[in-house]
């Protein structure tokens, strides 16, 4: 019965429909950088990822005297994954934790990140689910943040 | 009853498969389509971005369908635009009628046809007239399309004329076009009202044309053929080498922004692993560079070295920027990744030495 579920499984996972993949997730929200900044976080933690850090891009390029608007990189990632990953799979250590670049553009705030699976593909099973996983969970995160 | 229930399951992920069913359901994905894969770029309304503007007028009406659908098909090798190959045929059909919307009215669209010029003197009179602009070999301006996020010194980039989307996209008559009327809302000028007669913008377009036969200015290569890291084995400690990275980063002109654990931020201080550390450090004159190039660079940001100890000594390792410049499509951001390639094994290869 297991065999049969797992044969299934597998079979609907070869035949589901491929999603469009773009080598950079991105999306553009009609909201000032404030509050996209604020729902990005939010819905970074609503996909079950725990917001790292926050680096300042513009604050550092103003402070030495380039013009530019607001411009941040938020890292994030699910701690035991992270470790587990690092671990097992260092070849991942330099692009962990992920991160999403999200910049003011006019009255628009853009977002962009790398799509993993495009980043990488692999042939070890398990890394390349851990990849796709990744991939759709920024998927829904751009898709939340475009309010679809 | 078994076999029934796995039909069924087949037959659904099947129907999942196929080409939208008819034209009419795609077209009313027009605007879908656009909001998931354009408007990031372009603006929602096509007002233009990381993108050029597709809304304006004289653009609409100065070119054809067919130059939107392969545009769409085969992007700008090397120029930011991303080839959408995956779309079918009916999804793109469906974008260039919602890219139709913004201009209502009948567009004026330039015939198919070959023109017969004369490129030799079309190559003199592209030099005092295109090159400016378009680059002395049809390279075309530098940076993305606008964005109002930082300066531009122009409110649209000038098209790369020798790229190969570009030549498969436009036919001699859309080019043609182009230079007899211009692009208003656009510094592309009407070159019929600057005093080009009909037979030197035919050699102009000639010219052009003869791109085709150069080799490819912007190859894009192979993301697996370069590694995903640059890594070195070090022979200090863990604390000694990640001194010794600040040092060299110091040396190359970079400023420490912050050195930390990889997992700071994600688990309390006293649980953290301390074998893990990330030196995080910036270039801002290299930054703002950086961000004129491509204003999503920020994906490379800030400039990081990790040092790990693992089972068989410390390492220290960085991303690998020409692997990670790929996903970008923008040729100018790979020859400055080529630079911070070298300038990561520099200070890694110091720190380790």
């Amino acid at each position: 019965m297991m065999k049969r579920a797992t044969l299934l499984f597998s079979l609907l996972l070869l035949l589901a429909p491929l999603q469009a993949a773009d080598r950079l997730q991105m999306a553009r929200t009609p909201q000032n950088f404030p509050e996209a900044m604020l729902q990005l976080q939010e819905v970074i933690k609503q996909h079950g990822y725990t917001v790292s850090r926050v680096q300042r891009v513009d604050i550092g390029l103003t402070t030495f005297g380039y013009q530019t608007d607001k411009y941040r990189v938020v890292f994030y990632g699910k701690p035991e994954q992270v470790r587990r990953i690092t671990d097992e799979y260092p070849q991942l250590i330099p692009y962990l934790p992920l991160k999403i670049a999200i910049f003011a553009e006019a009255e628009d705030t853009l977002l962009v990140a790398s799509n993993p699976t495009q980043l990488l593909q692999t042939d070890q099973p398990e890394l390349n689910q851990v990849l796709k996983t990744w991939s759709a969970d920024l998927l829904s995160i751009m898709e939340t943040m475009r309010g679809e | 009853m078994r076999i029934v229930l796995l039909f069924a399951l087949l037959s659904i992920a099947l129907a999942g498969c196929q080409e939208p069913s008819s034209d009419a359901a795609a077209q009313a994905n027009g605007a879908q389509l656009y909001a998931q894969h354009c408007a990031a770029c372009h603006g929602d309304n096509g007002g233009g971005g990381v993108g050029v503007p597709l809304n304006l007028p004289a653009f609409q009406y100065g070119v054809s369908d067919d130059f939107l659908k392969v545009t769409i098909q085969r992007g700008r090798p090397g120029r930011v635009m991303p080839a959408f190959s995956e779309l079918s045929e009916a999804e793109v059909d469906a974008l260039v009628e919602h890219l139709r919307s913004w201009a209502p009215g009948r567009p004026v669209i330039p015939a198919n046809g070959h023109i017969d010029g004369n490129p030799q003197r079309g190559k003199a009179l592209y030099a005092k007239h295109c090159a400016s602009c378009h680059g002395s070999n049809g390279e075309g301006g530098e940076g993305t399309g606008v964005t109002f996020s930082r300066p531009r010194d122009l409110p649209i980039i000038a098209p790369a004329l020798n790229n190969d989307g570009f030549l498969a996209a436009a036919s001699d008559q859309l080019i043609k076009a182009a230079v007899v009327n211009g692009r208003e809302g656009t510094p592309m000028t009407s070159f019929r009202e600057q005093g080009l007669s009909d037979t030197q913008i035919n050699d102009i377009v000639s010219y052009v044309r003869s791109f085709e036969n150069q080799p490819d200015p912007n190859p894009v290569g192979n993301p697996d053929d370069e590694p995903l890291t640059i890594a070195h084995d070090s022979p200090y400690s863990v604390e000694e080498t990640v001194k010794a990275l600040e040092r060299a980063a110091v040396g190359r002109n970079f400023r420490i922004i912050r050195t930390q654990t990889l997992e700071d931020g994600l688990f309390p201080e006293q649980e953290q692993n301390p074998n893990q550390v990330i030196v995080y450090f910036c270039n801002f004159d290299l930054v703002n560079r950086a961000l004129a190039i491509d204003p999503r660079v920020g994906l490379f940001l800030p400039c990081r070295v990790t040092v790990v100890e693992q089972d068989d000594g410390v390492k220290v390792m960085s991303i690998n920027p020409k692997r990670l410049a790929y996903l970008f499509n923008n040729a100018e951001l790979n020859r400055l990744c080529d630079e911070m390639v070298k300038t990561y094994s520099n200070i890694i290869e110091e720190a380790t030495f």
